[in-house]
Order: structure tokens, then C-alpha cells, then sequence
């Protein structure tokens, strides 16, 4: 199957805050065009990943790596070696490589947040076309006398076609802040769109959301995985959605991977089903 | 430079640093509690200078102080509970807009009240008495500075780790809206700490002002800074660290000043803060925080 | 119908532009007997482009920084230094004499200008390294200790042959017209308002919403934050430039902290994001100063002295001004919003049932939400 390429890959990620390891060991997958799920209780350590993926945590030790490029490794030293709590042993040699979230979402890494994190007093059009700036040709002296009128006006004229694909075109001269719930999730995915990336990282994308906007969403982000060429990496704790849409499922408990595989493997999975509903006397969501 | 000149300048320094200590803490205290950097400190501190001078006009001394931190406390307190508390839910821009203002007001106020010229310090016999120790001589409130600081200090350390409301501070520096939940009463344990940092300002206010002799509307406001200063040197939110940030502010512009530097003694804070920043952002004592995503 | 509204504001606009003009050209038909009145619309002038870069950083960024009153005193002093007829140089600098370096530089003003904005963005620029990779507190402090770290240098002995020490500097040549100034002013509030509106301003918004999200749309926060900073400080710098040549002649008491907190009272006064806004305050406060000067005098009613007034009563008037809108008006005249035409309008209309509300329940100003 030499046909699958390799999107992303965590290999041993552990992140560790304190004493508390929040993350331990995590290797995984993610190849061209799939949509992969992590799923796991609340506070298993899903988004201490994912901010370790786009580089707003540093990992305490392991690597992630983006279509075959080091973005992010690091391996204990010092005091927090001494007081390294992970079940892995860390490879001292590992090279510590640190790319800024910026820098990461520059290569092709765009991602939503749990609590939508969306440029609240600025409008609908302006929250897409900041996301533009950055691949923008220009620079502060032309844009301020005005000399990047085609480059400003590429950037207006693709930001409104986006807008439009998702459906927002009709709002968007309104305050972001002020559009409902499910309008907001759409606009921070529309958002994320417009930086151009090769991977999509969605965190909780249907919190919040009735049946129907479940159900609307799942479509919408296979549309948007074929119409874009993306892959998505997604956590979601809403059961339906992770096993109609996803072609593979990570499951993390307290921080490990306990299981792996299709989502029909995943269903019938016993730690899976013990860690959700807490077979041993710990009650766990 | 003979060795007992050095003495001489470090236990000027001391006793300089012990005064700066005593202010920092209260940068430090509301700091901690309100992510608030208090311009107003300063000026509660220059206030205090002016409360004492009149008070000893017409008290003997033994009263005359007690007043004057009464007034210092009631001030600080009524400060936050007309310029802060209303701003509670504001964006932390707006307070801090808010205690310049404070800052402002106070100094102008001062100015109206006081004149700009500077007023005499009233001194308190005692204090003012000669001491000789060996080859070294100073004032008495030189000796008694430092001491003071520290019995102050530890006082404050236990009452905040072992009292009910020293829990509460506690609790609400860490997360004020669980300690609510909590049933503490958030206002109540603000206002505390106000009252603990003026009352510290006021102590700090009589043992500079004897030394410097007289006060005028912006005594306060360099002071003010250089104690914040001392405050992020030791690690904003640490007692101990705003304690040695104090003295080691105390002792470099005691030092800068026995050069002959003394252009450079203020500036001297300031590069302090900088190099700080740069090395070790958090301070001596500080401990790093990550912020949630 | 759309385009008949618009054409129509625009009319108001060239309108408004030709009283002003007109305005200004009649009192500077007569400056001497108005030098009173130019005296402060041309301090206000200047006020105002300091309060829009300042706006620029507070309200459009999103950084808070207290260090105006030094950079100010950069561009002021660079400007002095080198702006001083080399004829007159010998009578300011009568004290230690002048530093052989600068003693016969002489540069024409739009240079000496330019080259203080640039002295104060290059410092800025160095500043910025360490403290804004920082909260943003840490700025507030750490340019408030810069600006007097500046001014302790100028004062400082070992530069009395270029800045004259306490003896300050005299023989600035001034504006030769009050539209110079005016000129000078819309130029640079022009320039800062093409920058907001461009995508380097939309940026600067975002990072001031969400610095988080920001750099997830793959801005680096720490070369915006700088980017705003120097832009500012710039501006500021010219600021100061202006504000010696107006003055004819500074000293380093002038660039106190003080200084900083006049400014800071036209931004938030104006509204904090408003460019109008800052414009409006600096006219608003640097006018209110002067005609609250009966404040300071000693008043007496039927032969009785009151007894408030007396010198320094103004400035606690001011300071409670200043404590009243951050209580209670917190979004300012303008909030974050811009002068408009039909705002204008909308709001003449709204006065009587404004008026009606107000008494029954007290102004809220809430924005909140933004951390």
C-alpha cells in the first residue's frame, strides 16, 4: 500500500504539567485525505494533544511531524528530566525542534478551538480575511499607501467566496460575536479554511449542537474534506457523529492511547467501553 | 574606599531596601490577587507622609503614628472600593487606566491641598537618636528598618498561611470565581488586602520619610515604581521575593550613589527590570503559568 | 438612494474642511491678536497626532504603554539639536558649550523631523525586544521606566554639550503658519489611518481580540506587536518634533510623566479605538484646560473669597474628569466607533429622548468581554 502518504505522525508525545501527565506516550497516524477521530472522557488529555500538534505547548518529550517534516520535538532535561513522570523512556539524543503556532499554521495546519475562539468585536468578513494575511505578497509601506490594491482585492474577492461555499456570505457585516452558536462554530471553520491548510484540526466541532446540526455538520465536513483536499483530525465526544464520519478512531484514557482501530472495532472495544462507563469503582463521565 | 565607609553604605543601603520591601509588598499583595499593577500605591505611600506630618502637629508621637496608619489603611481601602471595585468585571485595561487616575487625582490633589513645595518631616525623637557601633554611626531608624522589615514580613507570612483569612487570600489569588463558589467573600478579602499594603505603605512611609526629611506631591510616584519594580525583580505574587527585590533595589542605588552615579541611581531600577525581563521573566520567585486553550 | 447619502456626506465633509480652513486662515490673518487662540488649536494639533498613535497601540493593538512622554522627548530633542540656528547656537548652549560633533549640523526641519520619528521607532524597536514578548502589563511599567530612564539621560551632566542639561533648549525655530501645523498633523493622522484600515490594521485588531486565535491564523504575534510599537513611536516621536517647534523651547521637565497621563486622559476621553475620537479629546481637553483656568484663580462673589479656588484646584477638577469617565463613561465620547455624518445626525435627533432616558436610569457603559 505504497499509496497512503503520511499526513501527520506523533510519535511518544508526552506532555507532562508539574507532576501531572497529561499526555502519555501518544503515537499516532494521520494519512492523506482520511478523517481520523480522538475521543476519550473529559480531561483525558485530547486537547493537551492537539495543542502539542499546532505548537502552543512545547511537548515534554516526543515529536510530531507534518508531511514528513519535524515540527515540534523535545526531550527532558535538567530538573524536568529528574522529575519526568511519563511511562516512556525518553531518547536523550532527541534534537529539540519548536515551530510557533504560526509557523505551523504557515505549513498547512489550520485548527479550531473547544471554546470558539473567534475575533469577537470584528466582523464576519473581517474574521476570514486576517486569515489571509498571512500568504498575502506586501508589504506595511504598500499596504498603507495602497500599492497592494490587487493583492487586497484578491484577498477580499476569495474571502467572500469562501464566505459564500459556507453560507455566510448573507452575514458578513455582522459582529461575529453576535451570530448564534452553531453560525459562530461554522465562521471559526470557515476561518481556519482561509489560512490554505493540508490538515484541518477540529476540536469538539458538534459541542453544543441539537440532532439536526449534528447531523448537518457531518455532513458538511466531508464536504468540506473533499471540496478543500483536506485531511481532519477531529475530537468529539458526540458518539453518532465520530462513527458515521470517521475512518479511524483513536481512544485516549488518562492520558494513553487504549485502543485504536475502525470505528465497528472501536463500538465493541471492552477498555473503550470501561473507560466511558467506568466498570471499576471510579466513575469517569 | 575604606571598609568602613562600605559598612557604612551597606547598612544606608539596608535601611533603604527594608522601606522598599515594605511598599513592594503591597504592589505585590494586590498583584496577586487582581492581576493589578496599583499606580496608586505610591501615592497612598506619599499620602501617608502628609497624614503624619499633620498629625504630629497637634499629637505626641505614640498617637500621632497609630492615627496616621488608620488614616493610611481607611484611604487604601476606600480607594479600591470607589476606583476598582466598580470595574470588577472590566477588561484588566480599564483598571489599570483607573489607578493611574487614582495616581493622578492623589498627586493633584496633594499639589492643591499642600502646595507642590516640600514640606518638612516631623521627626520622632527616638528615632532620629545617634547610634555608634564601632567605627560605623547612624539614626537609630537606619538600625531599626531592617528589623522592623522582617518581624513584618514574618507576621505577614503567617498570617497568610495560617489564618482563616490568609487562606482566603490565598484561595482567591489562585481562582477568584471557584473561591466565590466557595463561599469566601471576595470583596471582603480584597478589601483585606488593600488594608494589609496601605498598612505596610504607611509603616514604610514613616521609617523613608524620617530619613529624607521632607515630602512633596511626587515623593510617591518614583518610589511607587521602583517598589514595582522590586516587586517583579523577586516574582510578582511572592512575599520573600518582593522582600529581597526591595533590598537588592535598596543596596544597587545606595551603591550607584556612593560612585558618584546618582543621575543613574533611577535609571539604574529600570535596567534592572529590563535584564530581569530578559533572563527570567517570571522573577526570582515567580512561578510560571500556563494559560489555558 | 445609497449613493445620494454619500455624496451627500461628502459634501458636508468638503464643507466642514473649507469653514475650517477658512477658520484658520482668518486668525492667521491677525496672529498676533489671536496668538492666544492659535496657540491652542495648534497645541491641541499636535496633542492629537501623539493621542492617535497612542490609540494606535492601546485601542487598535490592544498594548498598553506609558512611554509617550519619552519618546516625545526624543523627537523633541533631536529636532532642538538640530534644528537651531548655527548663528544662535553659542548664546543657548552658554553654559558647558556645544559638543563639536553637532556644532555646525544644521538640518532643513522636515529631515530633523523624520529623523526624530525614526531615533523614537529604532528605541522602540529595541525596547520591544525584551518586553513584548511579555503580558502586557509589563510593557505599561517597562515604558514608564524607559521614558524616565530618557529623561534622567538628557538631564544627565555628561551630555550638557548636547542636550544643555537642566538649561534645556532655546531658539527652536517655530511653524511659520498655523497650516503648517495643521498640515503636519492631518499628514500623519492620515497615514496612521490608512495603516488601520489596511491588512496590517485588521492584524493588529485581531491580536488586540484574541492573541491566541491570531496565531493560529498564522500571525506572529511577536512581529505585529513590534510592528504596531515602532509605528507608534514613531508618530510619537514626530509628535514630539512638532511639539518642541511649537514651544520654542524645551527642557527634560517638560517630557514628565505627566505628559504621558495628559495623553492618556484624550485617548480614553475620546474612546479608546477611536481615531475621531483621540482627535475630538486633544481639541476637548487641551481647550478645557485653558478655560478652566478661572479655576485656579482666586474668585470672590459679592466681596466674599470662595474659598476652593486657588491655584492647582484645576488640575484636581481635571483628574476627577478624568476618574468620572473611566467610572462611568468607560467607552469614552466615541466608544470604538468613528465620526460619521449620519451618526451625527442620528444622535441630534436621538438628544430629547436621550435626555428623557438619562433621567430615569443611570448610563451603563458595558462593553466587557474582551480580556
Amino acid at each position: 500500500m505504497s499509496d497512503i502518504k503520511n499526513v501527520l505522525h506523533m510519535q511518544d508525545i508526552t506532555m507532562q504539567f508539574g507532576g501531572v501527565v497529561a499526555v502519555n506516550g501518544l503515537t499516532l497516524d494521520v494519512n492523506e485525505h482520511e478523517i481520523v477521530a480522538l475521543i476519550g472522557p473529559n480531561g483525558a488529555g485530547k486537547t493537551t494533544a492537539f495543542n502539542c500538534v499546532t505548537g502552543i505547548y512545547q511537548p515534554t518529550y516526543g515529536s510530531v511531524s507534518f508531511q514528513g517534516e519535524v515540527i515540534l520535538a523535545d526531550t527532558p532535561q535538567g530538573k524536568t528530566r529528574r522529575l519526568y513522570g511519563g511511562d516512556v523512556t525518553p531518547d536523550p539524543s532527541l534534537k529539540p525542534v519548536h515551530k510557533t503556532p504560526d509557523q505551523v499554521t504557515k505549513l498547512g495546519i489550520a485548527r479550531t478551538f473547544q471554546n470558539i475562539r473567534l475575533f469577537g468585536n470584528l466582523t464576519v468578513f473581517d474574521n476570514v480575511l486576517i486569515a489571509k494575511h498571512m500568504r498575502a505578497k506586501q508589504n506595511v509601506f504598500s499596504a498603507v499607501l495602497r500599492l497592494n490594491h490587487a493583492e487586497e482585492k484578491r484577498m477580499r474577492e476569495e474571502s467572500l467566496e469562501l464566505l459564500h461555499m459556507q453560507g455566510l456570505a448573507h452575514l458578513k457585516n455582522e459582529i461575529a460575536s453576535s451570530l448564534p452558536y452553531g453560525l459562530q462554530r461554522r465562521l471559526e471553520i470557515a476561518r481556519a479554511l482561509a489560512t490554505g491548510p493540508d490538515l484541518l484540526l477540529l476540536d469538539e466541532p458538534a459541542a453544543g449542537m441539537n440532532p439536526q446540526e449534528t447531523q448537518e455538520l457531518t455532513d458538511f465536513i466531508r464536504q468540506i474534506r473533499d471540496d478543500y483536499h483536506l485531511t481532519i483530525f477531529m475530537i468529539e465526544h458526540h458518539m453518532d457523529l465520530v462513527m458515521q464520519i470517521s475512518d479511524r478512531i483513536y481512544v485516549l484514557d488518562f492520558g494513553k492511547l487504549i485502543a485504536q482501530g475502525m470505528p465497528e472495532e472501536i463500538q465493541n472495544n471492552e477498555k473503550v467501553i470501561e473507560a466511558y462507563l467506568g466498570v471499576s469503582d471510579d466513575a469517569d463521565d | 574606599m575604606s571598609f568602613t565607609t562600605i559598612l557604612q553604605q551597606c547598612l544606608t543601603g539596608i535601611s533603604l531596601g527594608g522601606a522598599y520591601a515594605l511598599i513592594a509588598i503591597g504592589y505585590t499583595l494586590v498583584y496577586g490577587i487582581l492581576r493589578l499593577i496599583n499606580f496608586a500605591h505610591g501615592d497612598i505611600f506619599m499620602m501617608a507622609g502628609y497624614f503624619m506630618i499633620f498629625s504630629m502637629a497637634s499629637m505626641p508621637w505614640f498617637i500621632a503614628v497609630p492615627v496616621t496608619l488608620a488614616v493610611t489603611v481607611a484611604l487604601g481601602v476606600s480607594i479600591e472600593r470607589v476606583a476598582y471595585r466598580p470595574l470588577r468585571q472590566a477588561p484588566r485595561m480599564s483598571v489599570m487606566i483607573s489607578a493611574i487616575g487614582v495616581s493622578y487625582l492623589l498627586q493633584n490633589l496633594a499639589t492643591y491641598l499642600f502646595t507642590a513645595l516640600p514640606k518638612g518631616y516631623p521627626e520622632i525623637p527616638f528615632l532620629k537618636r545617634i547610634f555608634q557601633i564601632g567605627g560605623l554611626s547612624a539614626s537609630f531608624v537606619t538600625f531599626l528598618t531592617p528589623v522592623l522589615t522582617l518581624v513584618l514580613v514574618c507576621l505577614l507570612i503567617f498570617l497568610i498561611n495560617h489564618t482563616k483569612i490568609g487562606m482566603a487570600m490565598r484561595a482567591v489569588s489562585k481562582d477568584y470565581e471557584t473561591a466565590s463558589l466557595m463561599g469566601i467573600k471576595i470583596n471582603k478579602t480584597i478589601s483585606f488586602t488593600f488594608a494589609v499594603g496601605s498598612l505596610l505603605a504607611g509603616i514604610g512611609s514613616i521609617l523613608y520619610f524620617t530619613d529624607r526629611m521632607t515630602v512633596f506631591p511626587f515623593s510617591g510616584s518614583l518610589p511607587g515604581l521602583k517598589c514595582f519594580v522590586a516587586a517583579v525583580f523577586g516574582g510578582i505574587g511572592s512575599i520573600p521575593g518582593a522582600v529581597i527585590g526591595g533590598f537588592i533595589l535598596g543596596l544597587g542605588e545606595t551603591a550607584l550613589v556612593a560612585m558618584g552615579q546618582s543621575t543613574f541611581s533611577d535609571a539604574f531600577t529600570f535596567i534592572l527590570l529590563i535584564v530581569m525581563l530578559l533572563i527570567r521573566p517570571t522573577g526570582l520567585f515567580g512561578e510560571k503559568t500556563t494559560d489555558k486553550v | 438612494m445609497k449613493n445620494i447619502t454619500k455624496n451627500k456626506n461628502n459634501l458636508y465633509s468638503l464643507l466642514a474642511l473649507a469653514v475650517l480652513l477658512g477658520f484658520l486662515a482668518f486668525l492667521q490673518s491677525d496672529t498676533a491678536g489671536y496668538s492666544y487662540q492659535i496657540s491652542i488649536l495648534e497645541r491641541s494639533a499636535i496633542y492629537g497626532v501623539v493621542a492617535v498613535s497612542m490609540n494606535l497601540l492601546t485601542g487598535f493593538t490592544g498594548l498598553f504603554s506609558l512611554g509617550q512622554a519619552g519618546f516625545m522627548a526624543i523627537g523633541a530633542y533631536i529636532v532642538a539639536i538640530f534644528t537651531i540656528p548655527v548663528s544662535a547656537r553659542a548664546s543657548v548652549y552658554y553654559v558647558s558649550g556645544i559638543s563639536p560633533v553637532i556644532a555646525n549640523i544644521q538640518l532643513p526641519v522636515p529631515v530633523a523631523l523624520l529623523l526624530g520619528g525614526l531615533a523614537a521607532a529604532g528605541l522602540a524597536a529595541l525596547i520591544g525586544i525584551p518586553v513584548l514578548r511579555l503580558k502586557s502589563d509589563y510593557l505599561a511599567i517597562a515604558t514608564l521606566g524607559f521614558s524616565e530612564i530618557i529623561r534622567a539621560f538628557i538631564a544627565a551632566p555628561m551630555f550638557d554639550t548636547i542636550t544643555n542639561g537642566s538649561y534645556g533648549l532655546k531658539n527652536i525655530p517655530g511653524f511659520s503658519s498655523i497650516f503648517t501645523v495643521f498640515g503636519l498633523a492631518a499628514l500623519c493622522i492620515a497615514l496612521m489611518v490608512l495603516l488601520i484600515n489596511s491588512s496590517y490594521g485588521r492584524t493588529f485588531k485581531a491580536i488586540r481580540e484574541d492573541e491566541i486565535a491570531a496565531q493560529s491564523m498564522g500571525l506572529n504575534l511577536f512581529r505585529y506587536k513590534e510592528l504596531s510599537f515602532v509605528i507608534s513611536s514613531f508618530f510619537t516621536g514626530i509628535g514630539g518634533g512638532m511639539l518642541a517647534m511649537f514651544m520654542r523651547s524645551i527642557d527634560s521637565k517638560t517630557f514628565q510623566v505627566s505628559l504621558t497621563y495628559d495623553i492618556l486622559l484624550i485617548v480614553v476621553l475620546g474612546g479608546i479605538g477611536s481615531v475621531t475620537g483621540s482627535i475630538l479629546g486633544s481639541f476637548l481637553v487641551t481647550s478645557g484646560r485653558e478655560l478652566l483656568r478661572f479655576f485656579d484663580e482666586p474668585l470672590m462673589v459679592a466681596g466674599i473669597q470662595i474659598p476652593l479656588f486657588r491655584s492647582g484646584f484645576r488640575m484636581v477638577i481635571f483628574s476627577i474628569l478624568l476618574m468620572v469617565v473611566v467610572l462611568f463613561y468607560r467607552r469614552g465620547i466615541m466608544g470604538d466607533h468613528e465620526f460619521s455624518w449620519d451618526g451625527l445626525f442620528r444622535l441630534i435627533r436621538g438628544v430629547p429622548d436621550r435626555l428623557k432616558r438619562l433621567k430615569k436610569t443611570p448610563l451603563k457603559a458595558g462593553k466587557g468581554g474582551r480580556k
